[in-house]
């Protein structure tokens, strides 16, 4: 038995001494080496591109002549102080919505708390962007509501005007980000916390402000960087609502009207990836030494109570209205979807399935390639996933921790940026005499860079949930590494992949950012982009608003079959001792 | 089956600059069930793991029927392990994990189902081969574990505290299981565990170790007997312990306890007749009498020892009395039978120690 697995002498012994040095075997080398090789081809050269040339001068000797030009046009400026203010200002707004709303999740007994919880997946399902054109036929100036209010009150209120428009927006989609972690950080509060403080005699909003809200606010911190960071570096959105005074609208302009070479374009590329990174840095930074993860064995977070009734009419009643206008844009685009005209009036004047009709004749080849795209970018997604998690978690392998860092900094690259990056990267590259940037497969490779971090973390949790010890039981019954990981590593984290697997693919279905810039002929063109195309025309909504509402089926399609998933992987899954070894 | 030695030679392993081994030399028989006994952090369960493969040493061999197996990966050894948390998989069914080796083996599935069979009946675990692993109680995890390891007919069976997660009911029967099934089938065993009545209960001989250091080898009466030094003293079972400084008195030894003062001291066979002495003995081997009652001159050369009683246990079998002596703190059972009245708090007493019962430690 043992002399098969020692081999000949030589290889041996080498394999030995690299399990001895880095618990690591020959084939996890060669993954770890195939993974270094994706992130440093298609994550760190096109982004490291992009950064030397906002910083090279014509003939590549180092300049900062375009930051300097860059700060010196007004344009550039305006958009600068813009994309902060609506990047703030929806952190604002996004907070206003969720933090109540977390905090009566949490707090009461009510049936309502479901209904928060299904509000906190509703928004995502539908990218902005989609949702924008919708909203402005609901909230813009000559919208349902202010038709309504124009005509029985005689006032109107600018929803949609300017960049309050990208505001009202973002932070509809995005609030349940905020809403998710805070709620999650909420329920890790020991009850204890409360208790000691009610009996010191804290309580009521300054039980709150002391002590609820302070030990939740690593929860919140994270959910708020990322609404930040999302929505700064949004291009589909204000693009759609032609805001275009902003960053990513002026980078995608520049770099698609002026041309590859124009230097402004990855200025304010660095100027978006230096806040992504600096906004992440900052709530970790603010988070670090604040893990306040203080539920004890047994004991189930913050003690609830029941609303009184005129208590829970009041919530109901917020809840209720919430709920209508986050629910706004699913409604605007399912009416759209169905209306034959739509103009100037609170409802369609009459409704009809052409829509449907034209999307299934003309866009069906849409449907497959973001089927085909976003079906392969996850499936890399979760491969070269489940290989960082596996070296991270179990093996010694120098340096791992660097990809995780990598592998996650993907999220602070703006799809924009991705997108040029790529361009400029493989400008002139050809495989079998076909020049790579007009193939669909970069598409598909920057779907699957950008939605990494996603697979990434699922798997990572996944892994972390089997203790080591259910391996080393595998091994020691004769299983070598690799029948180990097939047997008992993968079928245990099997629900995690999967549930990676789904985030990443309908994430990038909805994805505009990257491919608007990588498309280059129609017939390669996804869902995503099929939207935004038939949006630019008025007698294109309705069909784009059709295939807007397929995308949308898609995805919640995805997330309900996810979360189905991973229940009952967790149901089946339970070990069967949670005890460690000693 | 062939019986295998286990042998460890000057094995040493460090992670970092912490040394969790140092030097451990062990030679176990063919067929022994053999114990590693210590307190958590000294590298008991680090050297079972290395035994498995799991751990590598930086220094030293470990044999296995003479066999250098250092550099062979743990699903080549043809080791089991019980581990302590059983670490059944949860994504099979109990059948599923009993057959999980044999299955690596390229075994035929007629055999392996035989096999299975045969190895779930071992534990009395036939009727639950469809369930799950978190459908069982803690004590049929623990058969399951045991028939997955014992199934592959391992040539050394490793156990990992694997009783601690039982309750203490549980914990005896399940000993004596163990013990009888290593009986039947004549594995040769090692069984790392912090509790002392659990070695002593079913090893033929064990291990002591602390830091990293085995301190004593072998079988529970010796370690008991005669502990090596004063960790394992202390460690198996309870000891008094008195030191000072000796020197003759005649046919007798002076001996001036540290905080006590002198004493008489029968001449004892290793203890040196000049210099310090530390002085061990069972609480059991001492007798206590009222501080009135005369030293009974037939019971040959002993020690004795003024005391009062400082506090009092009544445990069933005996009672437990902890009595000052000077500075010292003597710890003495006396057995307890209807009729036997309990020695107030407070109450001088004369405590004594029959010659052959005092241990001198080095």
């Amino acid at each position: 038995m043992s002399t098969a697995a020692t081999g000949t002498a030589p290889a041996g012994a080498v394999v030995a001494s690299l399990r001895r040095a880095w618990g690591a075997s020959p084939g996890s080398l060669l993954a770890a080496a195939l993974v270094i090789a994706f992130l440093a081809a298609f994550l760190l050269l096109p982004v490291g591109t992009v950064f030397v040339t906002a910083f090279a001068d014509a003939d590549g000797s180092f300049t900062l002549g375009h930051f300097s030009s860059f700060f010196t046009t007004s344009l550039m400026r305006e958009s600068f102080g813009n994309s902060l203010y609506v990047a703030l200002v929806s952190v604002v707004v996004a907070s206003l919505i969720a933090v109540p709303l977390a905090y009566l999740t949490v707090r009461f007994e009510f049936r309502g708390a479901i209904l928060i919880q299904t509000l906190g997946v509703l928004p995502l399902i539908m990218p902005p962007f989609v949702g924008a054109v919708a909203m402005t036929l609901i909230f813009g100036r000559s919208g349902s509501l202010n038709l309504l209010l124009d005509e029985h009150l005689g006032f109107t209120i600018p929803f949609m005007q300017g960049l309050n428009g990208v505001i009202f927006v973002e932070s509809l989609h995005y609030f349940p980000f905020i809403l998710m972690n805070l709620t999650v950080a909420l329920r890790n509060i020991d009850s204890a916390m409360e208790e000691a403080a009610l009996n010191l005699g804290c309580r009521g909003w300054r039980l709150f402000r002391r002590v609820v809200f302070p030990l939740a606010l690593p929860g919140y911190l994270a959910g708020a960087a990322l609404v930040f960071v999302k929505v700064f570096d949004d291009l589909g959105t204000p693009l759609v609502l032609g805001a275009t005074n902003m960053l990513a609208p002026q980078a995608y302009l520049r770099i698609t009207q002026v041309g590859l070479e124009d230097p402004m374009g990855y200025v304010i590329s660095v100027i978006m990836i230096g806040f992504s990174i600096l906004a992440l840095w900052l709530s970790v930074r603010v988070m670090k030494g604040k893990d306040y993860t203080t539920v004890s064995k047994g004991a189930g977070g913050l003690a609830r109570r029941r609303l009184s009734g005129g208590e829970a009419a009041l919530a109901y009643a917020g809840i209720a209205l919430v709920l209508l206008v986050v629910l706004s844009p699913h409604l605007g685009l399912t009416l759209l979807s169905f209306a034959q005209v739509w103009s100037y009036s609170p409802l369609p004047d009459a409704f009809t399935l052409q829509h449907y009709a034209t999307v299934f004749a003309e866009s069906g080849f849409m449907i497959r390639n973001t089927l085909l795209y976003c079906g392969l970018a996850a499936l890399i997604d979760v491969a070269i996933g489940t290989t960082i998690a596996y070296l991270i978690l179990r093996t010694r392998l120098p340096g791992r921790q660097w990809l995780d860092l990598v592998a996650s900094a993907a999220i602070a690259v703006p799809g924009i940026v991705l997108a040029i990056g790529f361009l400029r990267s493989f400008q002139g590259l050809q495989v079998g005499g076909v020049p790579v940037t007009q193939t669909w497969v970069l598409i598909m490779i920057a779907y699957a860079v950008r939605r990494l971090p996603y697979a990434l973390r699922s798997c990572m949790a996944a892994l972390q949930q089997i203790n080591v010890s259910l391996e080393e039981a595998a091994e020691m019954l004769g299983a070598s590494g690799w029948r180990t990981v097939r047997r008992i590593v993968i079928p245990l984290m099997a629900g995690g992949i999967l549930a990676g697997f789904v985030s990443s693919f309908i994430t990038a279905a909805v994805e505009l950012s990257a491919t608007i810039l990588l498309v280059v002929r129609e017939s390669q063109a996804p869902m995503s982009y099929g939207i935004y195309l038939y949006m630019q025309s008025v007698a294109g909504r309705g069909p784009g608003a059709a295939l807007g509402v397929l995308a949308v089926v898609l995805v919640a399609l995805g997330t309900y079959l996810s979360h189905r998933v991973v229940e009952r992987a967790q149901a089946t899954s339970r070990p069967a001792r949670a005890t460690g070894g000693s | 089956m062939k019986k295998v030695a286990v042998e460890c030679r000057g094995i040493g392993l460090s992670y970092g600059r912490t040394e969790v081994l140092k030097d451990v030399s062990l030679k176990i028989e063919p067929g022994e069930f053999f114990a590693l006994l210590g307190p958590s952090g000294s590298g008991k369960s680090t050297l079972l793991r290395l035994i498995a493969g799991f751990n590598q040493a930086n220094r030293g061999e470990l044999l296995l029927d003479g066999r250098d197996i250092g550099g062979v990966p743990p699903h080549a050894r043809n080791i089991g392990m019980v581990f302590q948390s059983y670490a059944l998989w949860p994504h099979l069914s109990v059948a599923d994990n009993v057959a999980f080796g044999l299955v690596e083996r390229r075994i035929a599935r007629d055999e392996i189902r035989r096999r299975t069979e045969a190895a779930l009946d071992l534990v009395g675990l036939r009727e639950f081969a469809a369930r799950r692993p978190n459908q069982l109680s803690g004590g049929q995890q623990q058969r399951v574990a045991l028939a997955r390891t014992v199934v592959i007919e391992p040539q050394v069976l490793l156990l990992d505290e694997p009783l601690s997660n039982l309750d203490k009911k549980l914990r005896v029967t399940m000993r004596q299981e163990l013990l009888a099934l290593q009986r039947k089938l004549g594995i040769t065993t090692i069984f790392v565990t912090h509790d002392q009545e659990e070695a002593m209960t079913t090893a033929d001989r064990m291990a002591v170790l602390d830091g990293g250091i085995v301190q004593q080898v072998g079988t529970p009466a010796e370690l008991y007997d005669f502990p090596a030094n004063r960790f394992v003293a202390g460690f198996v079972g309870t000891m008094n312990l008195l030191e000072g400084a000796v020197s003759p008195d005649g046919e007798a030894l002076r001996f001036d306890i540290d905080g006590v003062g002198a004493v008489r001291l029968p001449r004892l066979a290793d203890a040196p007749a000049h210099g310090r002495l530390a002085l061990s003995f069972r609480p059991h081997a001492v007798r206590m009498s009222g501080a009135s009652a005369s030293v009974d001159p037939a019971g040959g050369p002993q020690l004795t020892l003024p005391g009062v009683v400082q506090s009092s246990e009544f445990l069933g079998e005996f009672s437990r009395y902890v009595v000052r002596v000077g500075t010292h703190r003597i710890t003495t059972d006396q057995p307890h039978l209807v009729g036997v009245r309990r020695i107030d708090d407070g109450a001088a007493v004369m405590l004594s120690v029959a010659g052959e019962q005092l241990r001198v430690l080095h």
